[in-house]
């Protein structure tokens, strides 16, 4: 087991410099530059402090050498400084990274512990009402755009009721609140957005448990336990579940990757000051190390995740172990 | 919620009833000025705005959010009224000598930093020599490349030597002073402001940054002119606009500038109309299609003229603009002395155009509808940005105005960043539609003169006008007033005589306030001028500290 995490933490090195080289050729590949975003219609702002700023961050060099600087750097783990503000990388998605996570994190838990139930149900009482009423309503779930579904839950419960906060997530009286209050008021803003964000995984990871619990209901096995005489709560639980939650963990190892991406879109919705927000905005701005900073902290992200659930899937499944 | 009936008292004083007794009784007594000896600022001010600030040290700020905190947070030598005409600031008077080539500020004696050091002229030499430093990186260098000498003959005096006479340069000492007793150790400024706190001159302190959420700032109590009225001064970040506008309606927010949109049929409900005050004034800006003279297509005057012609503003302004919005004859803010009312302004009319076209040369001789001169067809590639929703309308209309008189429009829209980078920069266009903010000061060197053609200049059109190239420059070197309006009502007409441009309009800003805020008097200025003087009346204060 020990060598197989070494073996795939090894893995992720050339996957990182593999997907870095890719982001970074891309992003000098588009059209435009960060100095014309930047400065480009300023009449105020003069030609020798564009030609100061190209300077400044390397911007005169060819995209490669530009690259093999941003490789050096980024090995002693340097991000370099925004263009937009000259604020280290590294130090603005730190600041920002918690906010992401707590939404990711928060959105996770609300999937895990509505979409298992209402897929091992709608296993059971397959064809029932409850079974048709939640297939439609994931076909919905998953059919809906994401962005739309954010901003009708803004106007119908932020607006129109004013149950929740319209955006944001700390508001800038929390200063004035209590511990308690300001826990409240934490979990007031969290509310439509795990909604929005959970939405669309929430619809495809119930519908997978269900057709996982279909599957495994009719395994021989299952027969073989009804057979012997076993009740039927006890084959639920040791038989079938444990058995069709297996490829649930290789789902939810994607589910990350999914969320993250989500939040590029529902963080500047909602104007949560997460990771997402900032990477959209660097990519607006063409803001090069920024871009590059939060891409490379996403695709970490996910390979860890991905990698968390090879480990579990591993743990819980002893036929694929990697051990001799 | 901080609502008025659960609010946290924190600020409570046995005179503050008194005060406000006061201040109420001399806002009866005294017409509107409220801001009696003694007066304590109150309640909050939300104003939302979609993009988070930079950074906030003025002389770096180079977008419109750190621009717009950073003039609560510093102030400058000299500022500019409701109506745009210079005033002192931190400088009580000045001389100009009278060859133009010194400048004398004589500053306030009362004025202290945030921190309590008193301020003097070491920093506004220090803020002057900090910009003029190439290696600040500070990108307004070239409003002061022709500044000589900096003396400081006592504390609080200040002359500037200038290599040649800069008109221009009185409004360009606006700028924010910062403190040398915060930066002069500093090898970058830049990197150094991060993670401290701002220290200004101006009306409020420097609160809280929490990035992508929110800056607050806090009412100096001590500021040099009088308290502000209220409080605290929150800019909230709200990325998207129609959240941006329910935040508002439902309260959250106090401001937000509206879109034509918004302000004509989003704002028509009773929800909005009991709780919001909207505004409407001539934006410092302008819209227009620019024609590239290097084109052989629109080299001949005529042609261009024609073009002009055959637009109809009015109805561009009412269909893009729902009528908020004037026409526009020419580079300067409308109502200022600038601006020539008189200039030929091309009212709407195809017959001119046609006989225009027809002069220099395009006719429709195989009645196509579409002119041809030599067997070729007129055909225009009109560009603009992807995603400014008005631009691609008036392209739109543009192309069906401009099919009546027999011209062919391809429209292009093009993503902001590949449309500077691969046609506005390389001048690779024909015809693009573009906006300009007006400056306060109307010198167009960087737009208009043709030394401003090369690679990334500002007058990608190449328009080059000898005449105009001089008006430009004797503009620039011209301290008397009346003289100088003279030099841009000429340059006006010229302009308008060459149509290298086709002028579209002015919009207009569309700031919506919350009722409970009072004092706001619109202006030429906008309504922001006199924001120290807005208030809130005891009974409808909202967040109580």
């Amino acid at each position: 087991m020990k060598r197989y995490i070494l073996k795939r933490l090894l893995m992720i090195i050339p996957m990182l410099f593999g997907i870095s080289f890719i982001l970074f050729v891309v992003m000098h590949l588009a059209p435009g530059d960060p100095t014309s975003i930047k400065y480009g219609m300023n009449p105020e702002v003069s030609q020798s402090a564009r030609a100061n700023f190209d300077k400044m961050y390397w911007l005169n060099k060819p995209v490669l050498t530009q690259y093999v600087l941003w490789m050096k750097r980024f090995l002693t783990l340097d991000f370099g400084r925004s263009f937009i503000d000259g604020e280290p990388v590294l130090k603005k998605i730190m600041s920002r990274l918690p906010a992401t996570l707590l939404l990711q994190i928060v959105s996770l838990l609300v999937i895990f512990a509505l979409a298992i139930p209402i897929g091992v149900y709608g296993a059971f009482k397959k064809d029932s009402l409850f079974d048709r009423v939640s297939t439609a309503f994931v076909f919905i779930g998953y059919a809906l755009p994401g962005f739309w579904l954010a901003l009708i839950l803004v106007f119908i419960f932020g607006f129109k009721l004013g149950w929740f906060p319209v955006s944001g997530m700390t508001p800038w009286y929390t200063e004035y609140l209590s511990v308690f209050g300001k826990i409240k008021d934490l979990l007031w803003h969290l509310v439509l957005p795990v909604t929005a964000t959970a939405f669309g995984s929430l619809a495809a990871l119930s519908r997978y448990t269900r057709s996982s619990m279909l599957e495994v209901k009719k395994e021989n096995y299952v027969l073989a336990a009804r057979a012997k005489g076993l009740t039927e709560k006890y084959i639920t639980s040791r038989y079938i579940l444990r058995n069709a939650l297996l490829p649930i963990i290789t789902i939810a190892g994607l589910t990350l990757p999914a969320l993250i991406s989500g939040s590029f879109i529902f963080e500047t919705i909602f104007a949560w000051p997460g990771m997402g927000r900032l990477g959209y905005e660097a990519i607006m701005s063409y803001d090069y190390p920024m871009v590059m900073g939060t891409g490379v902290i996403a695709v970490g992200l996910t390979l860890f995740g991905i990698l968390i659930s090879d480990i579990l899937y591993a743990a819980v499944d002893p036929r694929i172990r990697m051990d001799k | 919620m901080l609502k008025r009936d659960n609010a946290v008292n924190i600020f409570k004083r046995p005179l503050f009833a008194l005060v406000v007794f006061f201040c109420v009784t001399s806002l009866f007594f005294c017409g509107d000025y409220v801001f009696a000896e003694g007066y304590v600022s109150r309640d909050a001010y939300v104003s939302t705005g979609a993009a988070d600030a930079r950074i906030l040290i003025p002389i770096f700020a180079d977008d419109s959010a750190s621009s717009s905190i950073c003039s609560l947070i510093y102030t400058g030598l000299v500022k500019v009224d409701k109506n745009l005409e210079i005033e002192g600031d931190l400088a009580e008077r000045w001389e100009v000598s009278p060859d133009g080539l010194a400048i004398t500020f004589f500053l306030r004696r009362d004025v202290r930093w945030h921190d309590g050091t008193p301020f003097t002229a070491r920093d506004v030499k220090f803020t002057y020599e900090t910009m003029l430093d190439p290696a600040s990186g500070c990108p307004y260098v070239s409003s002061y490349s022709d500044i000589n000498k900096i003396e400081t003959p006592n504390e609080y005096t200040i002359k500037f030597h200038y290599k040649k006479p800069y008109a221009p340069a009185l409004l360009k000492f606006g700028m924010g002073i910062i403190p040398s007793h915060m930066y002069s150790e500093a090898k970058n400024i830049r990197d150094e402001a991060v993670g401290k706190d701002p220290v200004g001159t101006g009306p409020y302190i420097f609160s809280e940054w929490k990035r992508a959420e929110y800056i607050a700032l806090i009412a100096n109590q001590d500021f040099y002119e009088h308290p502000p009225g209220i409080k605290r001064y929150i800019y909230k970040i709200v990325p998207d606009e129609s959240v941006q506008f329910l935040e508002l309606v439902s309260e959250s927010s106090d401001a937000m500038n509206l879109t034509p949109y918004q302000y004509f049929y989003r704002s028509d409900t009773q929800r909005f109309k009991s709780k919001i005050n909207k505004y409407s004034y001539l934006a410092h800006s302008y819209s227009y299609i620019g024609y590239n003279m290097k084109d052989p297509l629109f080299r001949d005057k005529r042609v261009r003229q024609a073009l002009s012609y055959a637009i109809n503003r009015e109805k561009i302004i009412d269909a893009v603009l729902l009528g908020l919005g004037e026409e526009c004859t020419g580079p300067f803010l409308k109502d200022t002395p600038f601006y020539d009312e008189t200039a030929p302004g091309y009212d709407y009319d195809p017959a001119k155009a046609k006989a225009l076209f027809k002069e220099a040369g395009w006719v429709d001789a195989d009645r196509d509808g579409v002119l041809e001169k030599n067997g070729k067809k007129f055909s225009i590639r009109i560009s603009t940005n992807q995603g400014a929703r008005i631009r691609e309308d008036v392209a739109v209309i543009v192309q069906d105005q401009w099919a009546k008189v027999g011209v062919k429009v391809r429209v292009q829209t093009v993503a902001w960043a590949a449309f500077l980078d691969a046609f506005v920069n390389k001048k690779n266009f024909q015809a693009v539609i573009l906006g300009w903010t007006i400056p306060i000061d109307p010198d167009l060197f960087s737009v208009w003169h043709s030394d401003s053609i090369g690679e990334n200049g500002l007058n990608f059109i190449s328009y080059s006008n000898k005449k105009v190239d001089k008006l430009i420059v004797a503009g620039r070197r011209e301290f008397d007033q009346e003289k100088r309006r003279e030099i841009y009502r000429k340059i006006h007409n010229h302009l308008a005589e060459d149509a290298p441009y086709t002028f579209l309009f002015f919009p207009y800003a569309l700031p919506a306030v919350n009722k409970r805020f009072k004092g706001i008097e619109p202006a030429p200025a906008g309504i922001s001028y006199n924001f120290i003087d807005w208030y809130v009346p005891e009974s409808e204060v909202k967040y109580k500290f």
